[in-house]
């Protein structure tokens, strides 16, 4: 693969999958780890990059994205997002299968991975729908689209009504050993809400989405994983009562994982104020409270990882009345900014917490390559500042989205460089 | 220039006890504007008024419209039937247009909440809410303040209560709002179901049952109860409402105290009030009617950035002395 090896000089190496926390140097040669830790001297014609004063990671895997390609490329391409992956310091993500048409067979796998490996960028790994046309009716063809590179199901954008399609979907799944990722949306509940249900949206006059849309499904696919023995995902959590009822499952042994994204860790429902559109997302930003609950279940490991639910729209869907607007944010380009401000700052976690949660945990709940640098593993690493801070201008994403709540914000934490399979994916400009 | 009311007026949820003193006392003088033989003041001369009606209404339409007419205005009605989410226009275009052809004010009825502000924040001319979704609906909120200061001779210490449908009402935002900025108590009254569930923070008291708000009051605002809501399950029928919740003569019999009733309209008359309340000596509903133009015309003076202390001149350089 790589041409050329790359030495990571003198940064601060935290990789938690071997417990190293220690100052040395990075070698990656032909796609792979060579060493990490000590000092290396390089070999000949290696391209040599000084780390010091910054951390050298395994790099960050984002399980949760939207690509919109195919269907929406005027907002994003696998192109433009897997850039964007890199520039946020992600070597790998997973693209959600709600595109136009939707990926629920193994050719539009197929193609997924195809325009990956032209982006030449982060890896691309597709999720296959659960159903068919993420209708909700029959399951989708999961062996085959598995077969094509999937890693993954889900039917993100919609949760599956059905309980009877996810418990078999569940089983079905366990012979392939994949995650079924759930959105969890109790759909007569939410239905209409624009926000999250409570005092703002009293004032506001918006209809509310209660906790209990989200806490419904999140105790129904606990307990049809504890039914099936199958791996249920649970995406983008929000709510003190989710974090309750995954502690429940988890102390009972049942195959549970889940993700929060890093808006619901940072922002609360006052963010919509004004009507704000960038601050329109499902599930909806909540309160004080469940922020804190999400942090420490970050923490503590009732959540799994962070993942990003990385949402591109056009500028003119956002810039309309807010019940009209669609959900969801970008957040590839932040999400290391915003999870190091919200939880390392903060003083909540250590950044070894933060490395452990965007680029470890991922790899492990969803199978894939990467998430350490031990010897001989594939060279995927992330250098990064946390102490660097910047403002936030969505006009200079790699993202064709520009849907960013953190527009002017001052956030602590930039990514200088991402290595994926041993090449220089993107570097910070000096 | 900036008004004593600033740029806009979107809602009363942030206006000063000194703003909204100001806009009942402005409205005092333009009272008496109506009730001349030639209704009409040369204050807004030259002034372009849109009025953008994205929703059916009548009597607001209708209420702004002679408000204008009557401070000499020239104005322009738009209703278009268009849902925001259909295809078509998008507001921000239609904004972008009226700005274009130099308008000095828009009065928008809209039904998302947040659209008169959107709205406000993209254009240079001035906006007045109408109505928007279940947020705020400002110059009903003013016109019944001014109605129960009529009765009452103050707002401090008043308790009024909000009957019904408070979940998706603006003009009960607008009212709790309004009449807690200068200084009266309010409650609200009506199904669990069809009032907020967090109002915690709205520093309102909440009525089960509508006798304990009748024995309370001072005032009860009845607010519309939309038919749709019984389609959409919110309540298991009219029949029942009226039985439960309604504002009976007999309820208000059993009432200590004289209160009086206000209603925003349009009734339904033997759902949420009943005929004999609706006509009867405690319903003030007509006067609210009157009031309606009186604050809009004041609301319309201040917004044009006339000066508050003229208002009594202002009418006097009327055609009809």
């Amino acid at each position: 693969m790589s041409d050329r090896p790359v030495l990571l000089k003198g940064g601060r190496i935290i990789d938690p999958s071997q417990n190293l926390d220690a100052v040395g140097d990075v070698l990656v040669q032909d796609g792979k780890i060579v060493k990490a830790g000590g000092k290396i001297s390089g070999p000949d014609g290696a391209l040599v990059i000084d780390c010091k004063g910054k951390v050298v990671s395994p790099g960050f895997i984002d399980v949760h994205c939207h690509l919109r390609e195919p269907g929406r490329e005027d907002v994003e391409t696998i192109d433009s997002g897997a850039k964007a992956a890199v520039a946020g310091g992600f070597t790998a993500v997973c693209a959600m299968p709600n595109t136009n048409p939707v990926t629920d067979n193994q050719a539009a796998v197929g193609f997924i991975i195809r325009q990956a490996q032209r982006a030449n960028a982060a890896r691309v790994y597709p999720i296959g729908a659960i159903s068919v046309g993420q209708r909700g009716e029959s399951m989708a063809e999961m062996g085959e689209m598995i077969g094509a590179g999937a890693v993954a199901v889900s039917d993100d954008g919609k949760p599956v009504v059905s309980a009877q399609l996810m418990r078999t979907t569940l089983e079905y799944a366990r012979s392939f050993g994949i995650p079924v990722a759930d959105h969890c949306e109790e759909p007569t509940l939410a239905h209409g809400g624009a926000m999250n249900e409570g005092v703002v949206s009293a004032r506001l006059g918006l209809k509310g989405i209660p906790d209990e849309a989200e806490e419904i499904m999140v105790i129904r696919d606990i307990l049809l994983a504890r039914r099936t023995g199958g791996h249920v995902h649970l995406c983008h959590m929000s709510t003190k009562g989710s974090v309750e009822l995954i502690r429940w499952g988890k102390d009972r042994g049942i195959n549970v994982t889940a993700e929060v994204c890093p808006h619901h860790l940072h922002l609360t429902e006052d963010a919509v104020e004004g009507y704000n559109t960038h601050a329109k997302m499902n599930p909806p930003l909540r309160t004080w409270a469940d922020v804190e609950a999400l942090r420490s279940a970050v923490k503590d490991g009732t959540i799994d990882c962070v993942a990003t639910d990385h949402a591109p729209h056009h500028y003119d869907e956002k810039e309309r009345e807010f019940p009209d607007a669609p959900n969801g944010i970008v957040g590839l380009e932040t999400a290391l900014a915003v999870v190091n401000t919200a939880l390392v700052v903060s003083g909540v976690m250590s950044i070894n917490d933060l490395v452990n949660r965007m680029s470890v945990m991922p790899a492990k709940v969803f199978h894939l390559q990467g998430g350490t640098l031990r010897a001989g593993s594939v060279g995927d690493v992330t250098v990064f500042d946390p102490t660097e801070s910047w403002t936030v201008d969505a006009t200079r994403f790699r993202s064709k989205g520009r849907n960013s709540p953190w527009t002017g914000h001052q956030l602590s934490g930039r990514v200088h460089a991402t290595l994926v399979g041993g090449n220089v994916a993107w570097q910070l400009a000096p | 220039m900036t008004s004593a009311l600033g740029k806009d007026l979107v809602g009363l949820e942030g206006l000063t006890r000194a703003q909204i003193q100001l806009v009942l006392d402005t409205a005092e003088p333009f009272k008496e504007v109506s009730e001349r033989a030639i209704k009409k003041v040369p204050t807004l001369r030259g002034q372009t008024i849109v009025n953008l009606f994205f929703e059916a209404s009548t009597r607001t339409r209708i209420s702004f419209e002679f408000a204008e007419k009557r401070l000499s205005a020239d104005t322009v009605n738009v209703a278009t039937s268009l849902s925001s989410v259909s295809k078509g226009e998008t507001l921000v275009d239609t904004a972008r247009n009226l700005e274009a052809m130099r308008i000095d004010m828009v009065v928008i009825r809209h039904p998302s909440s947040g659209a008169a502000r959107f709205l406000a924040e993209r254009i240079k001319s001035k906006v007045i809410n109408a109505g928007d979704g279940t947020h705020e609906h400002p110059t009903q909120g003013l016109l019944d303040l001014l109605t129960l200061r009529d009765r009452f001779g103050k707002l401090d210490g008043l308790k009024v209560c909000l009957c019904g449908d408070v979940l998706h009402s603006r003009v009960a935002r607008s009212n709790i709002f309004g009449l807690r900025t200068m200084g009266a108590e309010v409650a609200i009254c009506g199904p669990r179901s069809l009032l907020p569930n967090d109002v915690s923070q709205l520093g309102v008291t909440v009525f089960d049952r509508i006798e304990q708000a009748i024995e309370w009051a001072d005032a009860l605002n009845v607010l519309r109860l939309q038919l749709e809501r019984m389609s959409a399950g919110y309540i298991p029928s009219l029949r029942e409402y009226n039985r439960v919740f309604g504002v009976t003569i007999e309820r208000l019999e059993r009432s200590p105290k004289d209160l009086i009733i206000l209603h925003p309209g349009p009734m339904n008359r033997g759902v949420e009030i009943d005929s004999n309340v609706a006509d009867g000596p405690h319903s003030v509903i007509l006067d609210q009617v009157t009031n309606g133009v009186a604050v809009r015309m004041a609301v319309l003076y201040l917004l044009a950035g006339e000066r508050p202390e003229l208002a009594e001149v202002a009418k006097g350089g009327g055609e009809g002395r």
